[in-house]
């Protein structure tokens, strides 16, 4: 195998475990999965920064 | 107040971020620097028309490719973990962050990628110049690329030009140009930029001394390295004096910081500062443990003299900050976590105020918020209100930690000096190499780098602890409550995932090293 292709074995395996696992399963933008509006995202937050 | 936090949780998350910001760090620097090298190399080719530097040009491009292929994109899984395990703290920063990294996004990694594809594949199929162009191009693109999230990081170290608005919970953006040309920013940015420069140049120095131990590729050998030693010798120059700047706004705007760099407990003017020294835990101490020096060498004055300028001038020590000093100005952190306290239950009462429609009180609570005299007063000490009820040891960063990554990269960085200028003066007298002690100083000293941007990327991070925007937004804060096991988790599947992409980084790289330039 050459070189270049070695490497663009590794960019393509690398972006399919960090957009096809990681993201999917590990990585969800919790705010933005858990509520629907920013005003929520706000209370939340809020809530967690007063009432921790 | 956070009794109930989970450290493990804090650091698990902090350790996995860690883990992923040092991996990504091991690819940036090489491709901030050598794109710049590649660029003046294929200037030279474009210029003399020898095909020698068309040789140098694609050894060294290929290089950089590589590295730039295994690196690239390793940043995104620090925006992921801001999402989900710093989620609080990603929103209360939200507009800062957004910015910059949507310029990033859009300008700069758009000039990169678009112009790197023109630049490897461009050989004998555009015009020279353009392809020369797109190599200078690919090189500022990096360097703009990395613009945006150093300033980022300044911010957190030092937040300016923002407003924070307690309805959205978030800061808010008054003034992009106080972001981005925040005195912090700008040394950051000259500092990162030139530590690369200076990484990228050893780099070259080293591999091609390598040639030189074999005696093989010699005449591209002796080229590369007069060329990077110049660089080297020009960014190590400028390194140090931005290193210098540095330590001055540090000593300002995060005396703590400072302080722990230092090990410095007891303040004091005509401070010395500590040349090099070995530490040990005085378990014994009084409030909590305190590093004590085994043995040290010290400059006398120098402390005092680099921030003031002058011998007289008051560094202030741990126990200054944490107690309070009168004399100097220096509020205690009771004092200032009382103040912090009153803050966060300000922005408690608003926010109750604002769910049971009193509009008379809210108005009342939000009008605090934009009064320049109660922010200085309460605002400005935010973060402290969380360690009401707990211990102050945990708001003193790890001094052994700081100390250590200070001095190391500090001594380095002279070694680095004196090398880049040793190799430039032999180069120009046509005699490095004819010395093989210095050709394998040569490669031992190639890591050594790397070792050095580390260290500074620790003390940056680790001395400001325990604060992610600082003063105002602790790490027990800005943490999402996620299980640690959890966290656990993906840290050592980005341990796996990482240490098996350096295994294949240095593969690649020592078999198209071992190649050499001559299939080229």
């Amino acid at each position: 195998m050459t070189w270049g292709r070695r490497l663009w074995g590794i960019i393509l395996l690398k972006l399919f475990i960090m957009f096809a696992i990681l993201r999917l399963f590990f990585f969800p933008d919790l705010l933005k999965r858990d509520f629907d509006s920013d005003e929520e995202r706000a209370s939340y937050v809020l809530e967690q920064m007063t009432n921790p | 107040m956070l009794d109930s936090i989970d450290m493990s949780l804090v650091d698990w998350s902090r350790g996995q971020f860690a883990l992923t910001a040092m991996f990504h760090w091991i690819f940036v620097p090489l491709t901030l620097g050598l794109s710049f090298i590649v660029a003046f190399m294929h200037t030279i080719y474009v210029r003399t028309g020898d095909e020698e530097w068309k040789r140098i040009t694609k050894f060294w491009m290929k290089l950089f490719g590589i590295n730039f292929a295994i690196g690239v994109a390793t940043g995104i899984i620090l925006e992921f973990e801001f999402g989900t395990n710093w989620s609080n703290y990603s929103w209360f920063v939200g507009d800062i962050f957004g910015a910059p990294l949507a310029i990033e996004g859009i300008l700069a990694f758009f000039l990169e990628s678009t112009f790197i594809a023109v630049m490897f594949f461009g050989w004998n199929k555009v015009s020279k110049r353009f392809h020369l162009t797109a190599s200078w191009l690919t090189a500022f693109g990096a360097s703009l690329s990395a613009v945006w999230i150093l300033v980022a990081n300044a911010w957190m170290q030092h937040p300016v030009g923002t407003v924070f608005n307690p309805d959205m919970a978030r800061n808010e953006m008054i003034n992009f140009w106080d972001v981005i040309f925040s005195e912090v920013a700008v040394n950051k940015f000259l500092h990162t930029i030139g530590s690369s420069f200076l990484l990228a140049s050893i780099f070259v120095i080293g591999v091609s001394a390598y040639f030189l131990l074999r005696k093989k590729e010699v005449l591209f050998a002796k080229r590369s390295t007069v060329i990077a030693s110049v660089f080297g010798v020009m960014a190590a120059i400028g390194t140090i004096a931005t290193g210098d700047t540095s330590a001055r706004i540090v000593a300002r705007e995060q005396p703590m910081k400072f302080a722990a760099m230092e090990a410095l407990y007891e303040g004091q003017t005509h401070a010395p500062l500590v040349a090099i020294g070995a530490m040990r835990t005085d378990t014994t101490r009084f409030p909590h443990p305190r590093e004590e020096f085994i043995f040290k060498i010290e400059i006398p004055n120098a402390l005092s003299y680099m921030v003031f300028l002058t011998p007289s001038g008051f560094i202030p020590g741990i126990s200054d900050l944490v107690y309070g000093n009168e004399e100097h100005n220096y509020m205690s952190y009771e004092e200032r976590i009382e103040r912090g306290a009153v803050a966060i239950q300000t922005l408690k009462e608003l926010k109750k105020a604002k769910e049971r429609g009193d509009q008379v009180s809210y108005e009342a609570l939000r009008e605090k918020f934009s009064d320049p005299i109660w922010i200085d007063q309460y605002y400005q000490h935010f973060g402290f209100g969380y360690y009401k009820g707990r211990e102050l040891r945990e708001l003193i960063p790890n001094v052994k930690v700081n100390f250590y990554s200070f001095h190391v990269m500090v001594i380095l960085g002279g070694h680095f000096l004196i090398f880049t200028m040793l190799v430039l003066w032999l180069s120009l007298k046509n005699r490095w190499g004819n010395h093989k002690w210095l050709l394998w100083v040569a490669m031992i000293t190639l890591p050594m780098p790397w070792i050095a941007s580390q260290a500074g990327w620790v003390l940056a991070e680790m001395g400001r602890q325990p604060w992610v925007v600082y003063e105002l937004m602790p790490n027990i804060t800005a943490v999402t409550r996620l299980k640690p096991a959890a966290v656990q988790i993906t840290f050592w599947i980005f341990l796996l995932t990482f240490t098996l992409l350096f295994i294949a980084e240095i593969r690649i790289m020592l078999s198209q090293i071992k190649k050499g330039p001559e299939g080229e």
